[in-house]
């Protein structure tokens, strides 16, 4: 049962990663007992209960909605119920006037844009999704709802994660170096938020910087030299 | 107007009349991402040709009832730039470049994990830049590239080539003179680590011996193309390791 690839090794669709019983994770499947890849991404080989992991992370992807979900959307459209949103995805959201407005109210009364109108930035929660329906979202929790300050940055999808990091940490590194808040939807769109300009527009070119080298190692460390470069110079 | 056959395609030293043996590709060249707003592109050069293809989506599809409800439509547009050929071309698609359209769209389909995406749309616009024979078989060699650039989950690349006839010996990969004073012309398209064949068609006449050994022709070149669709595919992000590291 050989392995064909190595941790690190970059895919493209059609290569053969490995042969015999493994669990397949990722962008990769099974056919007649190989292990394919599916699109360009890293391969990932981890062991669970002397059973190997083979995981293709993709370096590129569409966002697909996933109940859960924290995302970053836009404002496409007021409804007499509901406001269309667009989240970076090959789905349009809905979201009903109902998980905005205080609960007795007469939608038929009141003109939706007065709460969230075209173009408005929402953080938002996706309540449910089945590919059968558009994806529905809520504003309900806390920590959601229009967002009124800060920038807006879109990366790939599949970055998504490095720019979060391991349990949060790329994120800490950005509040601790900089000040800088970070809102991360998971459909790539990502708002910095800081009360000073030059930061914020640091924190931007880093999460770019994050996006691009996404997949080669060391990423924490190169981000955390990166920023420490640039306040350096901003301080002389 | 001078009748198939009659024009001397082979030079009395065995060569084609641009130097090539009969079982040999023209020069190529493949990059991937070359255009910036598409959700993945490919440009590919083979021999004369030069062709350009954008990939969009999987994204909403407009307008909405054509969606399908279980999976992902592709939609494929082969067109051929006014100025791609020796007289200009309308810019009407012709009954011959809605034919193209449907035929690479096919050769395409089995490869792409279309039911991960149901009721979408991927856009695939293929545009000519220049043609000089085998322009299909390229289109679906770049759009493949395109497609697994915009990271649409695939079964394989697809990679296509044509075995033709000419003064009736077996010929890969004919050019634009060849196609048309030749006896025939056969595109073949496979996903190369499958070993599926997704297109064949062909024009002409071939004894069933010679259908076998164009297809061993067709394979072997298959081979060359698809290590170069890989490497086009990894390029980008082999350079940006080697720049990262290298400085570190």
């Amino acid at each position: 049962m050989p392995i064909y690839v190595r941790p690190k090794d970059i895919t493209v669709p059609g290569e053969l990663l490995a042969e015999g019983q493994y669990t397949v994770e990722g962008a990769a499947y099974i056919l007649n007992k190989k292990v394919i890849a599916k699109s360009i991404g890293i391969v990932e080989i981890s062991k669970e209960k002397g059973r190997k992991i083979i995981k293709v992370i993709p370096l590129k992807k569409k966002y697909i909605p996933q109940a859960g979900d924290k995302v970053v959307g836009k404002i496409l459209d007021v409804g007499v119920t509901n406001w269309t949103v667009d989240i970076n995805s090959p789905y349009t959201a809905i979201l009903q006037a109902t998980e905005v407005l205080p609960r007795p109210t007469d939608a038929a009364k009141i003109d939706l844009s007065e709460y969230l109108d075209v173009g408005d930035v929402i953080v938002a929660k996706v309540l449910a999704f089945d590919f059968a329906r558009d994806p529905l979202l809520t504003v309900k929790e806390k920590g959601l709802g229009k967002v009124t300050r800060g920038s807006l940055v879109e990366i790939d999808p599949a970055k998504v994660a490095r720019v979060i990091g391991r349990k949060g940490s790329m994120v800490k590194l950005f509040k601790d170096m900089l000040g800088v808040e970070l809102i991360v939807g998971q459909n790539g769109r990502i708002i910095v938020i800081s009360d000073d300009k030059d930061k914020e527009l640091l924190a931007v070119l880093a999460i770019k910087k994050i996006e691009r080298e996404a997949h080669v190692s060391g990423l924490t460390d190169r981000i955390r030299e990166f920023l420490q470069a640039r306040l350096k110079k901003v301080g002389d | 107007m001078v009748a198939k056959g009659e024009v001397k395609l082979l030079r009395e030293d065995g060569l084609r009349l641009d130097g090539r043996r009969l079982d040999e590709l023209r020069p190529f060249k493949i990059e991937a991402g070359v255009l910036r707003n598409a959700d993945g592109s490919a440009y590919i050069e083979l021999g004369n040709n030069k062709i350009l293809v954008a990939v969009y989506g999987p994204r909403e599809v407009h307008p909405r009832h054509l969606a399908l409800p279980d999976r992902a439509m592709i939609r494929c547009r082969y067109s051929m730039a006014t100025f791609s050929v020796d007289e200009r071309k309308s810019p009407a698609p012709s009954r011959r470049e809605i034919e193209l359209s449907k035929v690479i769209r096919e050769a395409l389909e089995p490869a792409v994990f279309v039911e991960e995406y149901p009721r979408t749309a991927i856009d695939v616009f293929i545009q000519v830049l220049e043609a000089d024979g085998g322009t299909r078989t390229a289109s679906i060699t770049a759009a493949s590239v395109a497609l697994a650039d915009a990271g649409i989950p695939m079964r394989d690349l697809v990679t296509a080539i044509a075995v033709g006839k000419i003064e009736g010996q077996l010929a890969l990969d004919l050019n634009g003179l060849e196609d048309q004073y030749g006896e025939g012309d056969m595109p073949i398209a496979m996903m190369p680590r499958l070993g599926l064949v997704t297109l064949f068609q062909a024009d002409g006449v071939f004894a069933p011996e010679e259908i076998l050994s164009a297809l061993e022709m067709a394979k072997k070149a298959i081979e060359v193309l698809y290590e170069a669709q890989r490497e086009a595919l990894r390029k980008k992000y082999v350079e940006i390791r080697e720049e990262v590291l290298g400085s570190g």
